[in-house]
């Protein structure tokens, strides 16, 4: 229980004290969480809406190779990427390796199925008759798929949320990609690891705890924009 | 929505400007967990980082991965402890100009009855050799870390196999290790500089056998080659190499205390 009570009281100590490390992890993982999240959603919206109105053969398939990806590992994620941007590596040129540009590509990589299914399961939820009406009433293909989308947007908004928690809580891609290098690519959550192996349960706990308020803060936000 | 589409934008100017702002030079530096956990490197890196107007990337790993971070030409220096590996690294022709930096020692430690009873040990390698005849839980980094080459050499010394449901490959770094042997009341070998930070509050283990020549435990750094890797920073990974082995460097190493203790020692010239 003491130990529970130690936590509570870090994490407020540190939030009060402005603790420049604790910051600095904040700030990265809300950065790197909003680049990914942001690619992410630029190409796993229209690729789902894509998949959820077109008819084509080898839909089905698609469809489960969708869903398999929804279960990617972090890690493994995190070493493909890995073996593409290293100095070894096709991409080795760029000295991507151990940058923030690194975890956010990573990331962007893990969010994409996840969005683009929460936006194909939107569709397949949705009126059928919306785009059809949309026709009817002078719109083109592509402005039909926009009418469409805009009516989804309840679905979407879940499809960035659920990509932004995913990426924000991850620890593999973050650790193996950005090197939890101090001040740098140090997230909330390979602090988290790196504390605990340093036998620091309550800091770790603390600093836990801070970012689950961080996302309590950002989904209030999103939650805000949603209501617009 | 409009409002909206505002706050959006600023929003995203705000986070480039924060993604942006890392226009100085930078060094990337891997090297083992005991350096960055024991706190050595947040006094040692700031002088040389001022002095220099560079930022260190300190990327803390097992000494086996750092050095193969360094045969990637992932990094530009590297700082480890494990001196054959380093030499090997340095044959092949990967890192230029190893010099020595610090030194400290490894201690074997276990639970306080000490069921094996190696605090009568002689040898380091006798004391695990009693660990292997008791079957006592001993708990192995397993990471091709520093520490874990040198768990090997002396397990080969002992003329022991560790094998077994005694033996735990737990394949994570030194502090986890320290936890997991505390949890299990097991024995384990720890660089001095990480057990001392677990002492007390974080760990019941004690130190059982110590002092031997061969738990012996020198740090070097290396320069990745730059004919090799034409990508890496030679000239401010020198400097590095120079300022962690000059006067001001080695006088900071010296001086660095945790909990009232030295963790590392220099050579003295």
């Amino acid at each position: 229980m003491d130990f529970f009570v130690e936590s509570f009281h870090t994490a407020f100590g540190l939030i009060a004290a402005g603790d420049p490390d604790v910051m600095n992890a904040v700030t990265v993982s809300i950065v790197v969480s909003f680049w990914s999240t942001l690619f992410a959603a630029l190409a796993g919206i229209p690729a789902g809406v894509v998949i959820g109105v077109a008819d084509f053969p080898g839909k089905r398939g698609m469809v489960t190779l969708l869903n398999t990806l929804m279960a990617l590992p972090t890690v493994v994620v995190g070493l493909f990427v890995y073996s593409l941007i290293s100095r070894q590596g096709p991409f080795g040129a760029y000295g991507l390796l151990f940058t923030p540009e690194a975890m956010v590509i990573g990331q962007t990589v893990l969010a994409v199925p996840i969005m683009a299914n929460f936006t194909l399961s939107a569709i397949k939820g949705a009126d059928p008759r919306i785009v059809p009406t949309a026709l009817t009433l002078g719109a083109g293909p592509f402005g039909s798929i926009c009418r469409l989308t805009i009516e989804l947007r309840f679905g979407i908004m879940a499809a960035v949320i659920a990509g932004f928690g995913r990426v924000i809580a991850e620890v593999g891609v973050a650790m193996m990609l950005g090197g939890n290098i101090r001040g740098y690519t140090r997230t909330m959550t390979t602090a988290i690891a790196m504390e605990t192996g340093k036998g620091e349960f309550a800091l770790g706990l603390a600093l836990g705890l801070i970012l689950m308020t961080v996302a309590l803060v950002v989904n209030l936000f999103l939650n805000l924009l949603q209501q617009r | 929505m409009h409002t909206t589409t505002r706050l959006l934008l600023a929003l995203t100017i705000l986070l480039a400007l924060c993604a942006g702002a890392g226009a100085e030079e930078r060094l990337k530096m891997s090297t083992t967990t005991s350096t960055q956990d024991s706190g050595l490197l947040r006094v040692l890196l700031p002088p040389f980082e001022k002095e220099n107007h560079c930022k260190v990337d300190v990327i803390a790993v097992g000494t086996g991965q750092a050095i193969k971070l360094g045969e990637a030409g992932d990094v530009d220096v590297v700082f480890v402890h494990a001196r054959k590996m380093e030499d090997k690294f340095v044959a092949d022709g990967y890192g230029v100009n190893r010099r020595d930096v610090m030194y400290n020692d490894f201690v074997v430690i276990g639970p306080k009855d000490d069921p094996a009873g190696v605090a009568k040990a002689k040898t380091a390698a006798e004391a695990l050799k009693m660990i292997a005849a008791k079957q006592a839980t001993f708990i192995s980094r397993g990471d091709k870390s520093g520490t874990h080459i040198k768990e090997k050499e002396l397990w080969q010394a002992a003329g022991a196999e560790p094998k077994g449901n005694w033996y735990v490959d737990a394949g994570q770094g030194m502090g986890p290790v320290i936890t997991m042997a505390t949890e299990r009341q097991g024995y384990t070998l720890a660089d001095r500089g990480t057990y001392n930070a677990f002492k007390g509050q974080k760990t019941n283990l004690v130190i059982l056998f110590q002092g031997e020549k061969g738990l012996f435990n020198p740090y070097g750094v290396i320069a990745v080659n730059p004919r090799k890797f034409p990508h890496v920073k030679y000239d401010l990974a020198m400097r590095f190499v120079d300022f962690v082995t000059g006067p001001e460097g080695q006088r900071i190493i010296a001086g660095y205390k945790a909990h009232g203790e030295p963790v590392f020692f220099i050579y003295k010239k």
